[in-house]
């Protein structure tokens, strides 16, 4: 009887662990982990300020509202007068003038919405902030492209490197790796010429940027998780009366 | 028929509220039979008094139904049925609608909880034979809930509108268009387009929130109605019944109410608590519960790279892309050693013809000469044999009462034999489901088409294995 149960037991073990077998996608780059931190508000603030400067003109965050902002400590006052350009009231969504056929013609592909980038993005390989936080760093100059840009993540992409003032220019060049007892040769990226951003305060920027995003995808995120603690705590509190009154009734039961 | 004036419902215990409560009562009782239903399924239910942790799931599965349907509810009140608003209708849930995240997140969780509790329960049945006789009928209602579930969960899929939700939709779409000669106009019947589309989506949307939630909830009665016929099996896979006081009460029985209505209780408590972490703290669930590129709004002119099924559709998946051109073989002599295992084992001429019969068709059908009528190009090819091997995966549960031919109902005493099948079938369904989820590589498709025939072949070969296990005697009641 007893062996028999142990095996059930395995088996239900088994069974619970299903879900968390990794999915399998190969991709060929290593994502750098994003280091972010949803509670940083100075951070998430500074990432707004990145993202409305620098991403919302080609890219709409269509399903995000500017007022939202006020989760990461802003006023009204402060996001109409600091990251509202098109003249929109500020309960507004964050949308964009470009028509998406005329992005089309000019880049190849409309710039997709970054509403919920952040969470599209996650894969076996990280979180959509890895690939986020890598794909800002990974662009290198490619002559062979219209925009005379590539990068390591998504190759090909449409998306010139917005940033390069900032970052510079990265070239992809050849390093020889010396492991034991092989040699083999990686690609690997190059800052070539600088931008006004030291290497250390372009990553910075990113994860800021990068942090914002994944604020963006779930404005709901933190708040979620703290409801989350105390429905957690109640039905804690619950079970030691459920479980009171189940042997309270079960004990006459032989 | 004169109706008989009922007597007024007597409670025990002073109170002052129970005079107007009795009378009250009483006035509903004469007009409608609430205090006997109340008797009939709770109060005066005699349940076997051994439920093990394993009988949990059949009032959870109820519970996660409940949760469905008023989660679905208030999702409706804001969900856009449109091609062109469905994907933001979703995300103004998610962001303007108040509560609406934990709405949403309760129903996208709840479609793979009710899953899980689903498949826990119909494990408890394979364990302790609850489909066996007198219980075929709840096994074969519970079936049809299973096949209802995944035609519920399938249509919803779609709704979200994202990449995965239209991708996923078209490759099972497309499994209809592989049927011979009514497949093209059978697919395109299915999606009222000939891609999948704003039509598509509304006559899902349909489906999901009101045909087949009646179908379900009319089989959840049936399911509940044939077990409170016949009376719930346990994990001895002794009856009950069969020891009675003097007030034909089962010995071995004890009210469901309160007992077990309690006794759910905590099992409820525990349940939420994992539900709800997964529902505050990890609602994507590593990309199982909510797939990272449904994420994407669906576009018809990029298809995703890897386009795999939730998690819960994986085994069948499996079993779909098991059935290449080269297994088409192995199937044949599959067919053939069982049509000379039936030959050589069963006494009736009338079986040994008709397995040798269907045998020869499916021979014929899988590996017969080349050749073409009506359109229809002979043999079969193998991607309409997956197609017809995943429904019969699904399919072939029905026939397990009758397939089962152990003396005893329980794993418990059951012998070596049938113990080994259990879990080797577990196991298989497990490893089926991984490879479901993953990219088709060599080996994948190798160890997905070995789980296939261990999988049919535990169904199959049932009828022999059960009846040769060595079992041990069953109690004579049951044991706590």
């Amino acid at each position: 009887m007893n062996k028999n149960m142990n095996k059930i037991k395995y088996l239900f073990a088994a069974l619970l662990l299903v879900p968390t077998l990794a999915l399998a996608a190969g991709a060929e780059v290593k994502l750098d982990r994003a280091p972010i931190n949803e509670e940083d508000h100075a951070s998430l603030q500074r990432g707004a300020r990145h993202f409305a400067n620098y991403c919302l003109n080609c890219h709409s965050a269509n399903y995000m509202r500017y007022n939202r902002l006020q989760e990461i400590g802003l006023t009204d006052a402060q996001i109409r007068d600091n990251l509202v350009f098109t003249g929109v009231k500020v309960g507004d969504l964050m949308r964009i003038a470009m028509d998406p056929k005329d992005a089309k013609n000019w880049f190849g592909a409309a710039p997709p919405d970054l509403s919920v980038i952040a969470r599209s993005r996650a894969s076996a390989d990280g979180s959509g902030a890895d690939w986020l936080y890598t794909y800002m760093r990974g662009f290198y100059r490619d002559a062979e492209r219209p925009t005379g840009w590539n990068n390591t993540v998504y190759a090909n992409v449409g998306m010139p490197h917005v940033l390069w003032e900032l970052q510079g220019e990265q070239v992809l060049v050849e390093r020889k790796v010396q492991g034991a007892g092989y040699m083999k040769s990686v690609m690997a990226l190059k800052l070539d010429k600088s931008g006004l951003l030291t290497p250390v305060q372009y990553d910075e920027m990113v994860a800021d940027l990068v942090n914002y995003m994944v604020f963006m995808a779930e404005p709901v995120r933190s708040d979620r998780k703290t409801i989350g603690l105390f429905v957690l705590m109640a039905l804690g509190l619950l079970f030691i009366f459920v479980y009171a009154l189940k042997k309270e009734y079960w004990k006459d039961v032989h | 028929m004169a109706a008989t004036p009922k007597e007024p419902v007597q409670f025990t215990g002073a109170g002052p509220l129970n005079a107007p409560i009795s009378g009250v009562l009483t006035w509903v009782d004469q007009r409608f039979p609430l205090m006997s239903l109340w008797r009939d399924h709770l109060s005066q239910y005699y349940a076997p008094k051994n439920f093990n942790f394993w009988y949990f799931f059949g009032g959870l599965a109820m519970l996660v139904l409940v949760i469905q349907i008023v989660t679905g509810i208030f999702l409706v009140m804001h969900y856009k049925p449109s091609a062109a608003e469905a994907f933001a209708s979703v995300e103004y849930i998610m962001r303007d609608v108040p509560m609406g995240w934990f709405i949403r997140y309760m129903h996208s969780t709840g479609a793979s909880a009710f899953f899980v509790v689903i498949y826990l329960h119909m494990f408890r049945g394979l364990m302790y034979g609850s489909y066996r006789q007198p219980r075929e009928l709840i096994w074969i209602f519970g079936m049809l809930i299973y096949l209802c579930l995944m035609a519920e969960a399938f249509f919803g899929y779609l709704l979200p509108w994202g990449q995965m939700s239209f991708w996923g939709a078209q490759v099972i779409i497309n499994l209809f268009d592989a049927l011979p000669l009514i497949g093209p106009d059978l697919s395109t019947w299915i999606r009222g387009d000939f891609v999948i589309s704003d039509a598509t989506l509304n006559r899902f949307f349909a489906f999901h929130v009101i045909a087949l939630p009646l179908v379900l909830l009319g089989l959840v009665a049936a399911h509940i109605m044939a077990l409170h016929e016949v009376g719930s099996n346990n994990p001895d896979g002794v009856e009950i019944k069969k020891h009675k006081d003097a007030q034909g009460r089962p010995l071995d029985g004890i009210p469901f109410h309160p007992y077990y209505t309690v006794k759910d209780m905590v099992g409820v408590v525990v349940f939420l608590f994992l539900f709800f972490m997964v529902v505050f703290f990890a609602p994507e669930m590593g990309g199982y519960f909510l797939e990272y590129n449904n994420f994407i709004p669906a576009d018809p002119l990029k298809t995703p790279a890897h386009i795999a099924p939730v998690w819960y559709f994986t085994p069948y998946y499996s079993i779909l892309r098991a059935i290449t051109e080269d297994f088409m073989l192995v199937l044949a002599i599959g067919v053939a050693a069982y049509v000379v295992l039936i030959w050589l084992t069963v006494r009736s001429e009338r079986v040994k013809y008709a397995a040798f019969a269907i045998g020869l068709a499916l021979i014929f059908l899988m590996k017969g000469p080349a050749f073409t009528v009506l359109g229809v190009t002979f043999p079969i090819e193998a991607k309409v044999w997956g197609v017809a091997m995943m429904g019969a995966a699904t399919l072939i549960f029905f026939l397990l009462p009758w397939l089962d031919r152990s003396p005893v109902k329980s794993i418990r005493y059951k012998g070596p034999l049938s113990k080994a099948a259990l879990s080797i079938f577990v196991i298989t369904f497990l490893v089926l489901g991984y490879y479901g989820v993953q990219v088709v590589t060599p080996m994948g498709t190798i160890i997905s088409q070995i789980g296939t025939l261990i999988y049919f072949a535990f169904f199959l070969l049932m009828p022999w294995y059960s009846a040769m296990d060595k079992t041990k005697p069953e109690p004579d009641r049951v044991t706590m």
